[in-house]
Order: structure tokens, then C-alpha cells, then sequence
């Protein structure tokens, strides 16, 4: 059995080893989605182009555009001399931003009346619009303040003029560094859409190849099959939370404050799981194009519904339910609590029974399954 | 059981939806020899042999290899047998001797064993100078005749063919049969499906196959005599026209197009010979030959099994 499992292993290695493109299929995205979410995949956003219109001329108009040029968030594109022209910035991309400051802007905001500042976004990437929203409401809410405080020592009346109203998400967060929350989290969506389809691959290949039957009629139990195929991408998979955490760590300064220990753990059932998915993906396909395009079906609502960029509080009853079942959730929990809150197995234990369940559930299905697909 | 049975298969059935891929299959192959299954496209070939080899279970019906019960104990004879299916599915990344060294591990080949076994298969099959080779890299003869290496590793002593020299140049289905040879020399018994023909008639008894029953299962030669009528070859530039005019003549019982001939089979050779000519003078078709020929197993088949003929 010890012979039949190492010639499984061997055939395996060998076969990656041969592959020139696999380095390239591992490595390489790995590390680029990394330095993607690192630098790109950000809330934060700065020199958003945006154009201006001032139609005031006051000193007090000219101080608040100053306030949008301090900041360093919004780069001022154009001064607009028009309406027209500022639709124009807008309808063509050059600006994705438009402040338009109407006239009697420093006569109502003394008078105390709210003075009228338009502020237009091009909606189309509403991500964008949202922040930059965000920091125009920021911008005029101090700039509002500063004003009172100089025009009214003692305000009576809140002035309710300057005031952009907006829903604020709630992972907006100016404090929360976003790269700390996002390239933990890339260590579970990435290992898990590795692991799942070259597991899924492996299998779906040896089906297709015809080299599945020819192993089955040779003295080797499908168990010992299965172990050979998944354990090599299993070890795949903690090699990828191995390369992502230090690359993370040393690259991008992510503090790791837990227990190395721990997230070893966590991995080790989320990859349990993840095997377990890829073999059980592999009984639903006959080809590789099959597996491609259900391995596509499943992995996006995994990310979808894992609380990876979208808050699952936020989410509908229904959709909430089914991150219960998806490891992918109780991993990021796992994963982005040991590396910024430094906490052990004392508050982790749910989350990794919860793997340790979906674990076993995953591997037990795909293993009935898999019999069965040998017929 | 018989005793010397190597393969015994009872009443075997087996559907895929609606399909009756296999339906009541009986056979008993003896030990030593070459057993071959011909039939047509979709015949239910591939169906016998997977149940044969303990891949597919039958829906109902018996198999017994070497006197084990392939149903209730499918792992007893995976030692003894080897299945080879009809496209041999090889690991294109890994060499030639990779390969082989893979299917050795698997069936625990001793490794003393397997070098000197090894070297005496690749000699047969003239592979030896390309042990080094990526599988891929073969020529799909090559592939075909490593699979053969591959599936003989464990000096089995049943063994499965399913079409093994399909797509194979003739120089290298001269080396497959040579092997094959060998091993029944051995006492390996070898069970194979052909759409040859010629390949057929090697076969030491042969299952004509269609619409998953078998038809005839008998010797080459007993098989010809089986078949009812005579046979003339008429030679013509237009052997179509030959068919379309004979296809209602008295005496007529079947018409086969092989190239630029048709095989004619009549109920009695001497008289027909010259009616017919006449009968193709009259209408004005060209013949350049009608003479009198030994049934081959194709035109066995369609007389005896009728419809279209394996290829
Ligand atoms: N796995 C399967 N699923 C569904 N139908 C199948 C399956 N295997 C075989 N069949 C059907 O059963 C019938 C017999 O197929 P089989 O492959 O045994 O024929 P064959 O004699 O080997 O033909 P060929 O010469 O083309 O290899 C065919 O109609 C085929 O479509
Ligand atoms: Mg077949």
C-alpha cells in the first residue's frame, strides 16, 4: 500500500515537474494577486480627476476648493467655465468627480441660510462615487465648521446648507488599514481556488485520459487512490498560506500576531475541505472544459459569500445562510483573527470546528460520490 | 466451474438508460486461448470486456476468472488479469520507462523482477532505444504497443485487449501480434475485440457480436463452413452498378461491396457463374473477372449476422 501511494505521489510530482507552465500557473498568480490587492484592491482612493466650477468667486469659494485640493484625494482636472463644459469632463471620462460651487455661495453660507454646493459623481463605478462621496461630505462637513466657528461664536441655529447626505458602508473605515484586511484574506480565496481546481483538474484528467480505469482495474483501492491524488494538492495548498503569509508579512508589513501554530491548524481543515470539494467537482465532470466550468459555477459564489470584501451582515437572511456552509467564511475569520487580533484556539474554537465539520462532510460525500462514479 | 476455463460468462445483461448495451451474453474461454469478440460499431465489445475486467457491473449474470467471482470479489482478480481499454490512456509527461515503472508499482512487481521483465517487453515491442522518451512523443503505434508493455509488466494470465491495434501501421501490429503470440506460447489466455478482419480470423475462436447479443461464437474455420451458400467475386470498374444489377438474380443470397469487387453469395457456384455474367452482358456493365473464393470472416458475417459489417 506504502509502494502504491509513493508511485502516486512520484507520478504526480513528476508530472507537475514536467509541466513548464505550472510554476507560471502556481507561483506567479499567486504572488501578482498578492501585490494586486496589496496595492490596488484599496477603499482608500486619492487623485480622484475632478472638475471644477466656481461660479461664485468668493474668498469663501476659493477657500473651500482649497480644502479639496489639500487633501490629496481629489486631483483638479479642469476649472470649468460652464455647466456645459463640466457635463462634458463628465460625459467623457475626464473627470469622475464635478464641484460646482453656485453663486451667492459666500452671501448665504453668512447668512447662515445653507449655502448650495452641488456636487456631481459619475455613478458608473459606484465603488468610487460612494468614497469620493464620502470625502466631499468630510471635506464640507469641517469646512462647515470652520466656518460657523469663525462667523458665529455662539451658533444659534445649525446652518443646514453644506450637508451631504450619505450612507456610509460599514467597512468604511478610514482607520483600518485595507491591505491588512485584504491579504490575509487572499491567502484563503487563492489557496482555495488552487487547491479546488487542480484537484479537480488532476482527477477530471486521469478520467479523460482513460488512465482512471486502467488504475482502478490495477490492485490499488480507490482510497488509496483519492490520498494520492489530493495529498500532494494539499500539500500544494499549505506551501501557498506558507508563501502568501511571509510574502505578506515581509512585503506589505502585515503585523502577524497569532500563533503560527493555530493558522497551521485552520489550514489544515480549509485545505481538507478544499480537496474535498475539488474531488467532489471532479465526479460531475466527464472533461476538463466540464470541470473548468463548474469549478467557475462554484468558486465565485464561494468568494461572493465568504465576507471576503463583502460584510456578511450586510447580506440578505438567504444568502446568510449559505455562508454556513461555505469554509471559505469560517477560514477568513480564522485566518484575518490571527494575523490582526493575535487571538488562539480560546476564541477560534467555533470557527474551526465549523471547518472541521464542513472538513469532514466535504471529504465524506466526495469519496461516497467518487465510488460511484467509478461505475 | 469448468476446469479449464479461464473465463466464464453467464447470462450477462447490462443497459445504460435505455440502451441495452449487453443483452444475455453466454461464453467460456479456455485457457491458452485467443478469444476474439468482432462486431460492429456500438456492438456492446467494449461493454463485455469492462464487465470482464471488474470495472462495470453487470445488471445481471455471472463472470468467473480463473474461478474467481468477478462480481462478489472484484479485487481477487485484479492480479491475475490485465485490461488494456480501447484507447490505453498513458501519462504523456512522464517517459517511457516512467510509465512502465508506474504500472510495475502498482501491481508490486518485485524490482529485480520488473528491470529483466521490462527489458524483454520493450525488446518485443522495438522500444527500447526510446525508454527515455516522453510518452507524448510517441507515434500512436508506439503508444499503443507501450501500452501493451504497460498492461504485460505483471506477467498476467488473463488478458484483455479491447481494439488493441486500432489505428496501428501495420509494422507495429506485426510486433503486437508476435507478442501476443508469445504469451499464449505461456499459457497467458488473451481476450480481444477486433474491427479487423484479418485480425479476426488469428483468433483461436471467435464471438460474432451485434446489437449486444452474440450471434455465432465458434472457430474461424467452422464459422466459414457455418456460412450458408457460396461465394463469387465479381471484379468490375464499376462495382456498384454490379450490386444494384444482381441485387434481385435468382439464386442471389447477399452481396457484399469490398472496393473494386463485390463478393457475391449464391446458393451454388458452378451454375450461378455464368447466368450472372449474363445477366450483367445484357445490361451492359463491364466485368473484368467472376471466380469462385474462400468466404473470408466479413462475408461471414453479414451472412450470418447480416447488416452492416464490422469495417
Ligand atoms: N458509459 C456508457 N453510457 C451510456 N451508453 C453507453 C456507455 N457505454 C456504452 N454505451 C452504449 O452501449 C452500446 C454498446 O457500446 P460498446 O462501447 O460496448 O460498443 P462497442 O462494440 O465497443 O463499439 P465500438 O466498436 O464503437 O467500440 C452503444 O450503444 C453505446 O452507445
Ligand atoms: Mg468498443
Amino acid at each position: 500500500m506504502l509502494d502504491r501511494l509513493y508511485v502516486m505521489f512520484m507520478k504526480e510530482f513528476l508530472e507537475l515537474k514536467r509541466d513548464r507552465w505550472a510554476i507560471f500557473r502556481l507561483v506567479v498568480p499567486l504572488i501578482l494577486q498578492v501585490v494586486i490587492y496589496g496595492y490596488a484592491a484599496t477603499f482608500t482612493i486619492s487623485h480622484v480627476a475632478t472638475t471644477v466650477l466656481d461660479l461664485d468667486h468668493s474668498s469663501a469659494s476659493r477657500a473651500l476648493l482649497s480644502r479639496f485640493y489639500a487633501t490629496g484625494r481629489f486631483n483638479i482636472v479642469d476649472m470649468a467655465a460652464s455647466q456645459a463644459q463640466v457635463t462634458r469632463d463628465i460625459d467623457t471620462g475626464t473627470a469622475t468627480v464635478a464641484i460646482i460651487i453656485h453663486a451667492g455661495f459666500a452671501r448665504q453660507l453668512l447668512n447662515g441660510q445653507g449655502a448650495p454646493l452641488q456636487v456631481i459623481v459619475d455613478g458608473s463605478n459606484s465603488n468610487t462615487a460612494l468614497i469620493a462621496l464620502g470625502y466631499v461630505s468630510q471635506i464640507t462637513a469641517r469646512f462647515q465648521a470652520g466656518a460657523m466657528a469663525s462667523a458665529w461664536p455662539q451658533p444659534a441655529t445649525p446652518p443646514g446648507g453644506i450637508t451631504v447626505s450619505l450612507e456610509q458602508r460599514p467597512w468604511f473605515n478610514e482607520g483600518l488599514n485595507d491591505v491588512w484586511f485584504f491579504i490575509p484574506g487572499v491567502i484563503g480565496t487563492l489557496t482555495l481556488m488552487q487547491v479546488v481546481s487542480l484537484t479537480a483538474f488532476a482527477v477530471v484528467r486521469e478520467r479523460e485520459l482513460g488512465t482512471l480505469e486502467q488504475i482502478m482495474v490495477s490492485p490499488i483501492r480507490p482510497f488509496e487512490f483519492i490520498l494520492g491524488k489530493t495529498v500532494p494538492f494539499f500539500l500544494i495548498g499549505l506551501g501557498d498560506v506558507a508563501l502568501v503569509t511571509i510574502f505578506g508579512t515581509l512585503w506589505f508589513d502585515i503585523p502577524f500576531a497569532g500563533n503560527p501554530l493555530v493558522l497551521l491548524l485552520g489550514a489544515t481543515l480549509f485545505l481538507l475541505a478544499a480537496v474535498g470539494l475539488g474531488l467532489l467537482l471532479s465526479t460531475f465532470s466527464r472533461t476538463q472544459q466540464q470541470a473548468f466550468a463548474l469549478n467557475f459555477f462554484f468558486i465565485n459564489p464561494l468568494f461572493t459569500l465568504s465576507g471576503f470584501a463583502f460584510p456578511i451582515a450586510a447580506m440578505p437572511r438567504v444568502l446568510q445562510w449559505f455562508t454556513l456552509i461555505n469554509p471559505l467564511r469560517y477560514f477568513l475569520v480564522v485566518v484575518r483573527a490571527i494575523f490582526l487580533k493575535g487571538v488562539g484556539l480560546g476564541a477560534l474554537w467555533p470557527d474551526l470546528a465549523a471547518l472541521a465539520a464542513l472538513a469532514a462532510g466535504m471529504l465524506a460525500i466526495s469519496i461516497l460520490r467518487f465510488r460511484k462514479s467509478l461505475d | 466451474m469448468n476446469n479449464g476455463a479461464a473465463v466464464i460468462a453467464q447470462n450477462l445483461v447490462r443497459s445504460f438508460g435505455a440502451t441495452a448495451a449487453v443483452s444475455d451474453v453466454s461464453f467460456s474461454i479456455q485457457r491458452g486461448e485467443i478469444f476474439g469478440f468482432a462486431g460492429p460499431d456500438g456492438a456492446g465489445k467494449t461493454t463485455v470486456m469492462r464487465m470482464l475486467a471488474g470495472v462495470l457491473r453487470p445488471d445481471s449474470g455471472g463472470i468467473a476468472v480463473e474461478g474467481i467471482d468477478v462480481i462478489a470479489n472484484p479485487e481477487g482478480i485484479k492480479s491475475l488479469l490485465s485490461y488494456m481499454p480501447q484507447r490505453f490512456g498513458l501519462y504523456e509527461d512522464l517517459t517511457v520507462a516512467e510509465n512502465i515503472f508506474f504500472y510495475a508499482e502498482l501491481f508490486s512487481v518485485p524490482r529485480k523482477i520488473r528491470l529483466a521483465r521490462a527489458r524483454e517487453l520493450l525488446e518485443a515491442a522495438g522500444l527500447s532505444p526510446f525508454q527515455k522518451r516522453l510518452a507524448g512523443q510517441l507515434s500512436g503505434g508506439m503508444k499503443q504497443k507501450l501500452g501493451l508493455v504497460c498492461a504485460l509488466i505483471h506477467t498476467p494470465s488473463v488478458l484483455l485487449l479491447d481494439e488493441p491495434t486500432t489505428g496501428v501501421d501495420p509494422v507495429s501490429r506485426r510486433d503486437f501480434w508476435a507478442i501476443l503470440y508469445n504469451l499464449r506460447e505461456s499459457g497467458v489466455t488473451i481476450v480481444l475485440s477486433t474491427a479487423y478482419m484479418d485480425e479476426a480470423e488469428r483468433c483461436s475462436r471467435l464471438a460474432l457480436m451485434d446489437a449486444g447479443k452474440i450471434h455465432y461464437c465458434d472457430t474461424p474455420a467452422r464459422l466459414k463452413q457455418a456460412m450458408p451458400g457460396m461465394l463469387l467475386a465479381i471484379t468490375a470498374a464499376d462495382p456498384r452498378a454490379v450490386r444494384a444489377a444482381l441485387a434481385d438474380a435468382p439464386g442471389v443470397l447477399g452481396l457484399l461491396l469490398m472496393g473494386d469487387r463485390v463478393n457475391v453469395r449464391v446458393d451454388d457456384a458452378a451454375r450461378r457463374a455464368p447466368e450472372l455474367r449474363a445477366r450483367l452482358d445484357a445490361q451492359n456493365i463491364a466485368v473484368t473477372g467472376i471466380s469462385r473464393i474462400e468466404p473470408a470472416i466479413e462475408d461471414v458475417f453479414v451472412a450470418l449476422v447480416g447488416g452492416g459489417a464490422p469495417a
